[in-house]
């Protein structure tokens, strides 16, 4: 029963109002692309012990889709944001690395 | 004897008596005794028989950890199973009756199990229920389900009330013993808004029975003092009867309150489930005793040492005249201390320790008990119940010294803090060797949303077993949590407690230490699921080192106490079987709730009419009222026939079927979803979402189309209409409109949010109606409006004007093969539109049909349905709608899945028609039999039954399937499998069955 915030209407929301919607920043592999790339566009996720980036809608409120980065192990939540990007804002990895140096997480560190 | 007591009983009213029976048996006991209380009271001291061997048991503790006294309470439509009889509290005219025993507790026939223990021993179900494979069905299966569960499940409903409450607080303090108190006090001072909650009817805890003095003053007196203070808090709210059941993440707690269990005839719910959100939690959740493992430990008259002394003190009730107590450390002197003083004999003091120096054992002497130091039990003597004890060298290997008569053994082997609520979301554990037992490690607490500890632990829970240091602790603990929730007001002083000095703790796994293989084969670890030292030890020796597996293989810690007697006591004879430290074996993981908490508290008020929402159309009350035979489809309720009078409800599917073929019907179509999508890039948006082009789909026109997953698995199908430049309504299944309308969100919120597309689900907008049968346009005619004549409104298109008086917009579009009209209304003339149309459409002969008319029509058409015809793993190319796959467009959701391997398989199985040769209907979801078997030994399939029916039109059978190449295979006859064993043959044909060419939709 996480606790997180709602970037759109800035509401702290129970993990009752919200779904989640597996991992953050995949790319979409489309035609024309490998069966590798779209095996793992398609099947292939990050499963970490620690830093990991999610998908949340905040359903029973604003119907807004945002990303969380949060710590898997200690349930830390480092950050909130706008669905709308391709990678976490810098703000957030800063907050990321201020409290797990060297952390990676696919292509972001 | 178990008996009254004449003096003492703190926590009962003699002036009051309470009536109760057992087992039919009518008992008398005193307002304030809990269940066990009254029983032992009465002498009743075989309560239940064990799981497994169907041993005889009595209470063991004197609280929640209690594994043996189990009963079923009630009747009717109150009855219960597993009601532990120590945290039952008497009230009048319970009833009770003993479970898990056939044909009576006292003489028992599965107790012949006991004498066949060497056969039944760790991992036996593993080991036996194997093989011949036809012993499963005849002989294992029976047999294991007569003895498997605990207790029976009720039959009647339950006529009890429960409810959940929500509430946030800044501090939560679960127990309320003198950590508790003391934390809930220290944090309410703070100005902190505190919630303390108490699983028992009693403020104190253990401070009340073993009397230490805080502040100078006996703990009873403080506790008073405490409390009234408390209710004087404004924001301090306390709960007795309240226990913390579980912690979750970010600070959610769920918390059990049991409201009436103790006074059935009261007002108001019976549980009342509490979803606490706390930004700190306090657990004083205080330390459960430790049996110690000798053979026949499980006798009845066997106890803990404190619950002797909690049953004297509180309740006066002594288990015996003569106790010996075997203990390793010095708390189990007060046990002696205090029956003794009761006037009971206690003819000695076992001591597994070889040396040990205090002031309680000093006490003792001094009451003149004999202390035998460096000894052990080597075994309980007695029957159904505890008639001696064989004193041993604990160092040895169980050769008798010396019996001592006796009727009652009180055992301590040392204390347990409860972590449980410490541990369950992620807090992590020490082991203190000095003081045996495994203690929350505060530098690995649970973490919340910020990086910090919202758990904190205090008391006895937190290993500081001694008042002094246990109330200071939890003073503490209620600082330190309401100053991390942002309160930093100055309160009192700590308080100081004080408590007779006690020497170490030695500790003792199995007594005596070496013993024999016959001893460690009685000597019980779990009373409930009857695991012995011997079990574990045999696990170890089998390769189940991992703690959980260990577990799982015996059934250790696995009955509805959970292990909170067994699990140290299992663990460290495991590591020491497999020669390694307790803190490396580690424990097994902690899970909610701490005690079981009732399924009914759980559902809280979801049931009958609360249960869920039902979604009503505009026509559903006019449904109701004229016979509809209603079936769940999602939230909705459909309509699945409109049943006459004396008829059954085939016979009414049958009449709507062909009634609406040869004259008219009349279906309530208004569950289809109906989502507007709308902006500049829509078109370009709907290109990405169906399979076939949308974007070319001239205004007032309508086109069928598909909706596949990236998976490339078809995910949904309707009519898609366009209504204007740059909108287009999109019309879903039944059950998709909400998950459809959130899967194209998703696309356009997180994969292309720079598209200026709008979409908004207006399913519940609009009443839509379907006119459907030969007589259609003649009824729309007679209501005057807009022309519906073939020429001004043909197949597959739209027009919007007046229906009679009614706003409609009319899609000319049918899921039946006849002439069809859906009409939508706004919502609020819904009801009105559908009673002109009845009234109207009388003289044609019209009726209103059902869902399975919908489903038979289509089927006779061969059109498919989503949830039939797919199931989440079949492609449109599968259903052979390669048509509607746009070979135009450079993307579409599911376009690239398309082109794996698989997907393009040739091999894959293809939609076909089946005609039974005899006529009849195939059963659904029946498997197409193939040559041979598989690895399994199965039987080879070929093709599986996806839709059904009897068709009145055709007078047979008619079915769809799925079949291994079966669009190549026209003509031939395969098999399919019926339940009863037989086969049916069926032929497979065009999935058409019903006017092949159309013509009667497009006239
Ligand atoms: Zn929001």
């Amino acid at each position: 029963m996480l606790i997180l915030r709602c970037p759109y209407c800035g509401v702290e929301t129970d993990e009752t109002d919200l779904q989640g919607g597996g991992q953050a920043h995949l790319k979409r592999e489309g035609p024309g692309s490998s069966d590798d790339d779209f095996e793992d566009y398609l099947f292939m996720r990050e499963n970490p012990k620690g830093v990991h980036f999610e998908r949340w809608r905040h359903v029973y409120g604003c119907g807004k889709w945002f990303l969380a980065a949060r710590c898997t192990n200690t349930l830390e939540v480092f950050g909130t944001y706008p669905a709308q990007t391709l990678e976490p804002p810098q703000e957030i990895k800063d907050k990321i690395t201020a409290k797990r140096p060297g952390w990676s997480w696919g292509t972001f560190q | 004897m178990s008996t009254r007591l004449a003096s003492q009983g703190r926590l009962i009213n003699k002036d009051k008596a309470v009536a109760f029976t057992f087992n039919g048996k009518h008992l008398q006991g005193f307002e304030g005794d809990t269940l066990a209380s009254a029983l032992l009271a009465n002498d009743q001291m075989l309560i239940g028989r064990s799981f497994k061997y169907h041993r005889p048991r009595g209470v063991v503790a004197s609280g929640a950890e209690e594994p043996n006294g189990l009963v079923n309470l009630g009747k009717g439509a109150s009855f219960e199973p597993n009601a532990r009889v120590t945290t039952t509290e008497l009230f009048e005219g319970l009833t009770a009756t003993s479970q898990n025993h056939w044909p009576t507790l006292e003489f028992d026939v599965g107790a012949i199990n006991t004498q066949l223990s060497r056969f039944l021993p760790a991992g036996f179900y593993y080991k036996m229920f194997m093989y011949p494979r036809s012993f499963w069905k005849h002989v294992y299966e029976p047999i294991i389900r007569k003895s498997a569960g605990l207790g029976k499940a009720p039959k009647d409903r339950d006529h009890d009330t429960y409810e959940h409450f929500h509430t946030h607080v800044d501090v939560l303090v679960v127990g309320g013993g003198i950590a508790g108190l003391a934390a809930a006090k220290a944090a309410g001072e703070r100005g902190a808004r505190v919630l303390l909650i108490e699983q028992t009817a009693d403020w104190g805890g253990r401070a009340v029975v073993d009397t230490p003095t805080v502040d100078g003053i006996p703990a009873q007196e403080w506790i008073n003092n405490t409390i009234q203070v408390l209710e004087n808090m404004h924001n301090v709210d306390m709960r007795l009867r309240c226990m913390g059941a579980g912690v979750y993440d970010h600070g959610y707690t769920l918390a059990y309150e049991r409201l009436t269990d103790h006074a059935p005839g009261d007002e108001g719910p019976r549980h009342r489930l509490w979803c606490i959100r706390a930004k700190q939690i306090v657990t004083a959740t205080g330390a459960i005793e430790r049996p110690l493992s000798f053979a026949a430990n499980d006798l009845p008259g066997v106890l803990l040492a404190s619950a002797v002394r909690d049953y004297a003190v509180n309740f006066g009730v002594s288990i015996g005249d003569r106790t010996v107590v075997v203990t390793n450390n010095d708390d189990a002197y007060r046990t002696a201390i205090v029956l003794k003083e009761a006037g009971l004999d206690v003819p000695v003091i076992v001591d597994a320790r070889v040396q040990a120096e205090g002031e309680l054992i000093d006490r003792a002497r001094a009451l003149g008990i004999r202390v035998e130091m460096g000894k052990g039990v080597a075994s309980v003597k007695g029957g159904k119940r505890v008639t001696g004890v064989a004193l041993c060298a604990q160092a040895g290997e169980g050769a008798v010294l010396e019996e001592i008569d006796c009727d009652c053994v009180a055992m301590s082997g040392g204390w347990s803090p409860v972590v449980h609520l410490w541990s369950h979301c992620g807090g992590k554990l020490d082991w203190d060797a000095d003081q045996v037992m495994f203690r929350p490690d505060p530098e690995r607490a649970p973490t919340g949303a910020d990086g910090q500890a919202f758990v904190i632990t205090a008391g006895v829970a937190n290993g500081h077993l001694f008042t002094a240091e246990a109330v200071s602790d939890g003073w503490a603990a209620g600082r330190a949590a309401a100053k991390a929730a942002g309160y930093t007001k100055r309160g009192a002083q700590a308080p100081m407690g004080e408590d007779a000095a006690e020497g170490p703790i030695s500790p003792v796994w199995l007594m005596p230490q070496g013993a024999r293989h016959a001893l460690r084969a009685k000597a019980w670890l779990d009373f409930q699921n009857d695991v012995k030292v011997s079990d574990v030890q045999l696990a170890a020796q089998e390769g189940f080192e991992s703690v959980e597996h260990a577990k799982r293989y015996t059934t250790l810690g696995m009955a509805t106490d959970q292990g909170k007697l067994s699990n140290i006591n299992g663990l460290a004879i495991l590591s020491q079987s497999l020669n390694a430290d307790i803190p490396n074996v580690g424990t097994t993981t902690f899970r909610p709730p701490y005690t079981p908490i009732s399924m009914a508290s759980i559902a809280g008020v979801a049931r009958d009419d609360l249960f869920q929402p039902i979604r009503m159309t505009p026509v559903s009350e006019w449904s109701n009222n004229n016979g509809a035979d209603n079936e769940p489809v999602g939230q909705w309720r459909r309509p699945f026939a409109y049943v006459r009078p004396g008829e059954s409800v085939q016979t009414a599917v049958n009449r709507e079927v062909k009634n609406t073929r040869e004259n008219l019907g009349l279906l309530d179509a208004s569950t289809l979803g109906k989502l507007i999508v709308k902006g500049p890039d829509a078109g370009k948006f709907l290109d990405m979402m169906y399979t076939n082009m949308m974007s070319t789909l001239p205004v007032g026109k309508c086109r069928y189309g598909l909706m596949c997953s990236e998976n490339g698995f078809l995910s949904d199908d309707g009519v898609v209409v366009r209504m204007a430049e740059d909108t287009w309504l999109c019309h879903t299944t039944t059950g998709g409109a909400e998950h459809i309308h959130a899967h194209m969100e998703d696309w356009l919120q997180c994969e292309w949010w720079d598209w200026k597309v709008y979409v908004a689900n207006v399913t519940e907008q609009y009443a839509q109606i379907a006119v459907v049968g030969p007589h259609a346009r003649k009824l729309l005619r007679k209501l005057g409006g807009m022309d519906v004549s073939a020429e001004a409104l043909p197949f597959m298109q739209w027009r919007e004007g007046k229906i009679g008086d009614f706003d409609a917009r009319v899609f000319r579009i049918s899921f039946s093969g006849e002439l069809s009209y859906e009409i939508a209304v706004p919502a609020g003339q819904g009801a009105a539109f559908w009673e002109a149309l009845m009234e109207a459409g009388e003289e044609f002969g019209i009726m209103p049909y059902g869902t399975e008319t919908l489903h038979i029509l289509r089927a006779e058409k061969g059109f498919i349905m989503i949830g039939d015809e797919t199931d989440g793993t079949v492609i449109p190319q599968d259903l052979n709608l390669q048509w509607a796959l746009s070979k135009k467009k450079e993307d579409y959701l599911g376009k690239r899945a398309h082109e794996r391997s698989h997907m393009a398989d040739p091999d894959r199985w293809k939609l076909v028609g089946l005609a039974t040769e005899d006529g009849s209907v195939l059963p659904d979801g029946a498997y197409a039999i193939a040559e041979g078997e598989n690895a399994n030994g199965q039987r080879n399939t070929q093709g599986r039954v996806t839709s059904t029916y009897y068709s009145a039109n055709l007078e047979r059978g008619i079915a769809m399937g799925l079949v291994h190449k079966g669009p190549e295979r026209m003509g031939e006859v395969i098999e399919f499998n019926k339940v009863d064993g037989t086969t049916v043959r069926a032929k497979i044909v065009d999935p058409v069955f019903y006017d092949k060419d159309g013509e009667k939709q497009n006239v």
